[in-house]
């Protein structure tokens, strides 16, 4: 496929990107969340339609209409929410939508079960009843379970999405025992994952999405050591002119502060002291618990241990409305599913966190919520200029322009920002950057989560590196650079494999 | 990007930039006039007025082919009367259902309010007696909705149902399925033309009160905007801070409250309290709601469509009724609008590039 673009209102959550898988071979597709991989998989099942590039299928240009259209050809999928349905049979969801049957709709149990356990006994699990219920399986089996459904069609190419992320250490040797033994039949394999060294194992080319573009395509794996991998998924193509910053002020009173702040099986206990006018960044790879943290100290999340206080009081644990009251503001990391209400204008966004300060016992002042909403949009140079604008209508920069004013009329006093520039067009980012960066000078403190180094070493004052779950380093940004921050991240991947982690 | 973008020059002329720049950048905001009516709720006032053309209709077909009895005062208050019950139902309803929940048990709690205001025990207590009863089982009823949905975490579908079985089970069992007439002249008196103000019976202006308050509370104040963003999208409006559970708990509580309301003006209405009351109110409640435009989805809401959904229903009975038509025949022409409703909604938003 190539030059593949998908526009979402607000996002282009594809911009040109272009793959090319070969038979037989296990290609892996990186990037960090949002980089576009899920929408870029999406449109080969044919559940999205590109709205401008070409699929090319063994030399001839096709159009995927819809995830059968795509199945006939021999794509299949296997999402990384899986696709089963609980109630029904391990056999009949491996041949649920090509069914074998008799005179056309009689469903031939007998036959299903015994081609579903041959389908089971090739992936090597043969110990699958068939017929079982698939709700009474295990993460690992309904893996295996999607995988024979893929197969069961005369796949050429299968996709897989984080296929691992939900298996133990043996049963990943067994799928990546499977995906041998489909390429060796000559079968394709799109391989999605954010491991390394799971990629370094059986993959045999890597193309590295960003931004919703291909920023490397196809090397081959052998060739390229992990730092050059991270250093294209956290990098950044374009040079951007950060903000300076201004002399460190030590004097400046801590705002937020956690103790012991940790969340079992997401992050260790975590000590952080935010100053007014301090911009810290959290610097780390998917799953390294960066928001967790976030949403954590937030209240979305309730910690396990530890305490998160605004100006030394403590904030009621797992509370989202104590810590607004306290004066946190989050603009979260899904900006569409977590922070806009899309059916309505940019004011009422705007305006959702502060409305009781415009009403006199529940009855609205909507003129003076318009004034006061459109002086801090204006402030920000939100585009454009007129509140009544529905905000799913503007660029990804303007609506995390929108997020940041809602917060910014409340006066709050600690930004917390999941990736601020997600789904923002590169031109636009170094707006926001200046944005971000006045708004700590007039005296705000920001926690900022960015998957991309330069964006974190950029813009704040301090930065963190977590490596899953634990705070790696802690250093003025000035005293770090990307290579030190790929040291630490990469020194992570080498924790968790032994062999097979450096290039050979 | 230097350092201060924020400098004098941008927040010198804001009005001039914002003025110029608009047509040039093309977007949706485009060609919109500026006046603040017009603005207001622009897709939802052509809705409403496809409505008000639908009615229009109605009307015209009824003075056409009953063209003394249709146009006749007594007709009109009587159409208007029927359509008051189940209207303030439907102003509750449209709460519960642009807040993104759903209230089945609407036409139970009606029947129960109905009959437990009605028993010869709250009958000594006069008129306010009744009131009251009516009132607060409504609310009584509302409250258990809304608790089990907002902190019992229940799906509002099977929460309400629970409602709905056990609501008319206890109206039944108060009852003993027998008619409990109405013997407090205070009431009774209420539903003759003595009492019209002006010619509209009292129902009609409670309706209409009714209705002008829960336009106010959905479109004027902290409680509606906060509806809109818990129905819109959950999620957001809990990490923007807002109480959502609470919010939940207070649009079934509101349900409630319509529809006690409702079942006093059932009682003025029939003399009588039965546990039959309300029978499939929720149907004709969420039918209205759907036609006049609120989204099943939440988010997005309107009393006045959900009102002219309810007189478009109740017309359309009327007509039927006068032209002797059979109620088989009007269910499949309330289910064909519907549907036709339905569709011009799907189409609509994806003109407005929503969904």
């Amino acid at each position: 496929m190539s030059d593949i673009i998908k526009v979402f209102p607000g996002v282009r959550a594809l911009d040109g990107v272009t793959l090319q898988v070969e038979a037989g071979e296990v290609h892996c597709l990186l990037g960090q969340n949002g980089a576009g991989k899920s929408t870029l998989i999406k449109v080969l099942a044919g559940a999205h339609r590109p709205d401008s590039g070409t699929v090319t299928w063994r030399g001839e240009e096709v159009v995927l209409r819809s995830p059968i259209a795509a199945m006939r050809l021999g794509i299949a999928t296997i999402y990384q929410e899986l696709d089963l349905v609980e109630g029904l049979s391990v056999a009949e969801n491996v041949f649920l939508g090509h069914e074998r049957t008799a005179a056309g709709f009689v469903i031939r149990g007998r036959d299903t079960r015994v081609a579903a356990a041959e389908l089971l006994r090739r992936l090597g699990h043969e110990e699958i009843d068939a017929s079982r219920a698939v709700g009474e399986l295990s993460a690992a089996q309904r893996q295996i379970v999607s995988m024979a459904r893929a197969l069961s069609h005369d796949v050429r190419l299968i996709v897989m999405d984080e296929p691992s992320a939900a298996l133990d250490p043996d049963e990943t040797e067994n799928l990546f025992r499977i995906v041998r033994e489909l390429t060796a039949d000559g079968v394709a394999v799109v391989y999605i994952s954010h491991r390394l060294e799971e990629i370094r194992r059986i993959g045999d080319r890597v193309t590295v999405l960003k931004n919703g573009r291909s920023v490397a395509g196809g090397f081959a794996v052998e060739e390229t050591s992990d730092r050059e991998i991270i250093a294209l998924m956290t990098g950044r193509e374009i040079e951007h002119v950060f903000p300076g910053r201004p002399a460190p002020r030590e004097s400046a009173p801590a705002v937020l502060r956690t103790r012991g702040l940790a969340r079992e099986g997401e992050f260790a206990p975590l000590d952080l002291e935010l100053r007014a006018g301090e911009i810290v960044g959290l610097a780390g790879l998917v799953g390294s618990g960066r928001s967790e943290i976030l949403e954590t100290i937030y209240g979305a999340r309730r910690p396990s241990a530890g305490e998160v206080s605004v100006d030394g009081r403590r904030l009621r644990p797992g509370s989202v409305r104590s810590a607004v009251a306290a004066g946190l503001g989050l603009a979260p990391e899904e900006r569409k599913a977590q922070g806009l209400f899309q059916l309505e204008s940019v004011t009422r966004n705007v305006s959702v966190s502060t409305l009781s300060r415009f009403a006199r016992l529940g009855w609205l002042d909507r003129r003076g919520e318009r004034v006061a909403t459109k002086a801090v949009t204006r402030e920000l140079s939100l585009r454009p200029d007129d509140p009544d604008v529905l905000i799913r209508t503007l660029s990804g920069g303007n609506q995390q322009k929108a997020v940041l004013a809602r917060w910014l009329l409340r006066d709050c006093r600690v930004l917390l920002l999941d990736e601020p520039t997600r789904g923002v067009d590169v031109g636009a980012r170094a707006e926001l950057y200046g944005v971000i960066r006045r708004l700590a000078d007039a005296g705000l403190a920001v926690l900022l989560v960015s998957s991309e180094l330069p964006e974190v070493l950029g813009l704040a004052d301090r930065v963190l590196v977590l490596r899953e779950g634990r705070v790696v380093d802690a250093a003025p940004a000035l005293d770090l650079d990307e290579d030190r921050i790929l040291d630490l991240l990469m020194a992570g991947h080498a924790d968790t494999t032994s062999p097979g982690t450096e290039p050979s | 990007m230097t350092q201060q973008p924020v400098s004098s020059p941008r927040r010198a002329a804001p009005q001039p930039a914002s003025r110029g720049k608009r047509p040039l950048r093309g977007g949706p905001a485009g060609g919109r006039p500026p006046g603040p009516l017009a603005r207001l709720g622009r897709q939802a006032d052509v809705r409403n007025l496809s409505l008000l053309g639908v009615l229009a209709i109605l009307v015209a077909v009824g003075g056409v082919t009953e063209p003394d009895t249709f146009l006749a005062g007594s007709n009109l208050q009587l159409v208007l009367t029927q359509a008051s019950i189940i209207g303030v139902v439907t102003v509750g309803m449209t709460f519960v259902i642009t807040g993104g929940g759903i209230d089945l048990s609407v036409g139970a709690i009606v029947a129960l309010a109905s009959v437990w205001a009605t028993t010869v025990a709250t009958q000594e207590y006069g008129f306010t007696g009744i009131l009251f009863t009516a009132v607060v089982v409504g609310v009584g009823c509302g409250l258990v909705n809304g608790i089990l949905v907002a902190y019992g975490g229940m799906v509002p579908f099977i929460a309400t149902l629970a409602m709905l079985a056990s609501a008319r089970g206890l109206a039944l069992q108060i009852t003993d399925g027998r008619t409990q007439i109405v013997t407090v002249d205070a009431v009774l008196d209420l539903g003759t033309p003595d009492a019209y103000v002006l010619g509209i019976p009292p129902l009609v202006l409670v309706f209409g009160a009714v209705t002008a308050l829960g336009w106010l509370l959905l479109n004027r104040t902290t409680f509606g905007r906060r509806t809109l963003a818990v129905g819109g999208n959950a999620e957001a409006a809990r990490l923007a801070g807002i109480d959502i559970r609470r919010q939940r708990l207070y649009l079934y509580v509101l349900s409630g409250l319509c529809c006690g309301i409702a079942a006093f003006l059932l009682i003025i209405l029939s003399g009588s309290g039965q546990n039959t009351n309300g029978n499939l109110y929720e149907l004709d409640a969420i039918a209205a709601v759907i036609i006049g435009g609120t989204l099943l989805t939440g988010g997005r809401g309107t009393i006045v469509g959900s009102v002219l959904g309810v007189l478009i229903f109740t017309t359309i009975t009327n007509i039927f009724a006068l032209n002797n038509l059979q109620s088989d025949v009007q269910q499949i022409a309330k289910g064909a609008i519907i549907v036709a409703a339905v569709l011009v909604q799907h189409r609509t938003l994806r003109r407005t590039g929503g969904a």
